[in-house]
């Protein structure tokens, strides 16, 4: 313990945070391979991994950069249905399933990017809410397109409609995304293990990224944006960085995510699953990686475990939410909590006082 | 006639939405904060009238009133449970409190009044006008809806640049720590703020389930949204701006709806907003900020 507390705090949290999946992965894939799991629990998976990363991806905005996202489930969307298109559409070129897969995130990640990049170009100039406001118009404007998109795929390639199946002009063509319906008809092709590996490389891409150059920058200009950019720091540029990152591994995450379901509609990632990531991220502490895969972990499941209570588990999971929001900010709960925990403060306390008098 | 009546029924939308950010507005100019759990009061205003006229059969009058005390009982516990307690906390802290809310208010009407829609029977009594032959037909609500968005904004115009808790508000938005110094209970009138934001959104819940009588438990959280992005239209904090913002939001989804595309006209609203943003990014009627160094 002592070794661990020795070293770096990046490596640290670093070591925590694999450690966390790695452990998380050898516990419940043997339980998951002798079907030692209930089968809500093994379905339960793959969405927990998609919104781990999800949470990872959104701290990196919200929590490294600082800007407030509202529309995170957009790029989530976005990713999904490139996802699927791309799976449904090389079903015959690409016959193995893992390698069909990894196309698929691939491709469901850049198209997020660009979608990324679209929003982040004019918005990130801006300064103030306005990232909230334009994500959540984002996010409505994306799923409203995609109720009214329908794609299919033939001999001859893709087609797209705004209409309906019929102006598609196929020949015995295969429907991919039939309006609001979603996208119909997906092989479920992600596993538990490739949802493993997309959270560890989303850790190393988001960890790496902030213990870099290019996330000093990004951490300073949240802390002060003006004297960032007095010692040259390129505002846009850094912040951009920061978003189209989160967006491509959004968009990854997406796109695993509808992998895992037969039928995928526009209205699973709406403003409602923006919230709810934003929420795993802020319980489990701005900034703080590893936090955000323990809150998502816990919060996904609380639902699940407050099923018995049927009706009320909303209703306990809002008021659960607020106590937390309330324990952990409200002054007088600090002053609450000081004076509960005193003896453990009080050397820290002291050693505080003890650096203002020197100053 | 189709222009006209478009324009009609946008002008009529746009008064609910602008009602409903009149709420957003007030709250964020005051507690720089954003009440997502302000759509949810809407409903909940809603289901009172509803239960006042169909279970105790009182007058639709009276039916207004009592969802209005209600709501504004409603708006202050919010407060006082759920807000107060974190006024020194980052803003964030306070927005998933308020998210908090929103699901709790959400879950508590589903599990009192059910899932199932019920149908709202109109507060209004006044028959339709025919105009121009009966080929332009403009329906009591409407006419009621503009007529109560006009009132509300020339009555909040004069309460807050005459009244002193109007005075009062309007100090506390501009600095809370010079305001509480000149005497001002800052915690009163955040209140009373609340009080009033909320009183509106029962009239605006009850005025929107008339034009559009489907009420259910999430029938809150779509027009929430939409007065959130009007509020920002018109530049957030303003209450004219609010206004504008409002009837012009509601004029534009009414006209795309009809012209360009029904599925389509959420994403046109949304895209027009990002489009006004980047242009001016603090709306139409908002004040520019010069920043500080």
């Amino acid at each position: 313990m002592l070794k661990f507390k020795s070293l770096k705090k990046t490596t640290r949290t670093a070591v925590t945070s694999y450690g966390i999946i790695l452990v998380a992965f050898a516990i419940m894939f043997p339980l998951q391979q002798f079907g030692l799991l209930s089968n809500a629990m093994a379905g339960q998976l793959v969405p927990i991994c998609t919104y781990i990363v999800m949470a990872i991806s959104l701290n990196l905005t919200v929590g490294v950069l600082g800007e407030l996202s509202l529309g995170h489930a957009g790029f989530m969307s976005v990713g999904a249905f490139c996802g699927a298109i791309t799976s449904s559409a090389l079903q015959e070129v690409i016959p193995a399933a893992p390698l069909r897969l990894l196309v698929a995130i691939i491709i469901g990640g850049i198209f997020a990017g660009i979608a990324g990049l679209l929003v982040g170009i004019p918005v990130l100039r801006l300064r103030g809410d306005y990232l909230a406001i334009v994500t959540l118009a984002f996010g409505e404007i994306i799923r409203n397109i995609i109720n009214c998109l329908y794609v299919g795929v033939d001999k001859r390639g893709l087609h797209i409609s705004m209409k309906d199946i019929a102006s598609l002009g196929m020949e015995n063509g295969r429907v991919i995304i039939n309006g609001p319906q979603g996208a119909v008809g997906i092989t479920r092709i992600s596993t538990f293990a490739s949802g493993i590996v997309l959270i560890l490389f989303t850790l190393f891409i988001v960890l790496n990224l902030m213990n870099s150059r290019t996330g000093r920058a990004i951490t300073a200009i949240r802390d002060n944006r003006i004297a960032a950019e007095s010692v040259g720091i390129s505002i846009t540029k850094y912040k951009l960085t920061a978003f189209i990152t989160s967006s491509v591994l959004a968009g990854m995450a997406g796109a695993l995510y509808a992998m895992n379901f037969s039928t995928v509609a526009a209205k699973k990632f709406d403003f409602n699953t923006s919230i709810l990531i934003l929420v795993f991220v802020v319980l489990g502490g701005m900034g703080n990686i590893t936090g955000s895969i323990i809150a998502t972990t816990i919060l996904y499941m609380v639902p699940e475990i407050l099923r018995e209570f049927s009706d009320y588990r909303m209703l306990i999971y809002a008021i659960v939410l607020i106590l937390v929001m309330l324990f952990t900010n409200s002054a007088k709960a600090k002053l609450f909590r000081e004076r509960v925990f005193d003896f453990v403060l009080r050397r820290k306390k002291n050693e505080e006082e003890e650096g203002v008098k020197n100053d | 006639m189709a222009f006209l009546t478009n324009l009609i029924n946008g002008l009529s939308l746009g008064s609910v939405y602008a009602i409903i950010a009149l709420g957003y507005t007030m709250v964020y100019g005051i507690a720089k904060m954003l009440n997502f759990a302000h759509g949810d009061v809407i409903m909940v205003g809603a289901y009172i009238a509803y239960i006042t006229m169909s279970s105790l059969g009182l007058p639709s009058f009276v039916a207004i009133i009592f969802a209005m005390i209600v709501c504004t009982v409603l708006g202050i516990v919010i407060e006082r449970l759920a807000y107060k307690p974190l006024r020194q906390a980052t803003s964030l802290a306070v927005l998933i409190t308020a998210i908090g809310v929103s699901y709790f208010l959400q879950n508590a009407a589903l599990l009192i009044f059910g899932s199932a829609p019920v149908s709202f029977r109109s507060v209004v009594k006044i028959p339709a006008l025919k105009l121009f032959g009966g080929e332009l037909i403009v329906t009591g609500e409407s006419m009621v809806t503009v007529i109560a968005c006009i009132i509300i904004m020339i009555a909040l115009t004069i309460f807050t640049k005459k009244s002193k808790m109007g005075k009062a508000m309007r100090a506390v938005s501009e600095d809370k720590g010079a305001a509480e110094l000149m005497g001002i209970n800052v915690n009163v009138t955040i209140s009373a703020t609340f009080a009033i934001g909320s009183a509106l959104a029962a009239i605006a819940g009850v005025l929107l389930c008339s034009a559009y009588p489907v009420l259910m438990p999430t029938t809150g959280s779509m027009p929430g949204i939409k007065a959130f992005t009007a509020a920002v239209f018109g530049g957030i904090g303003s209450i004219p701006g609010a206004m504008v913002g409002g009837l012009l939001l509601g004029v534009i989804e009414t006209f795309s709806k009809f012209y360009i595309s029904t599925e389509l006209s959420d994403a046109i609203v949304f895209a027009v907003l990002i489009i006004v943003l980047l242009v001016k990014p603090t709306g139409i009627l908002g004040k520019k900020i010069s920043e500080k160094v």
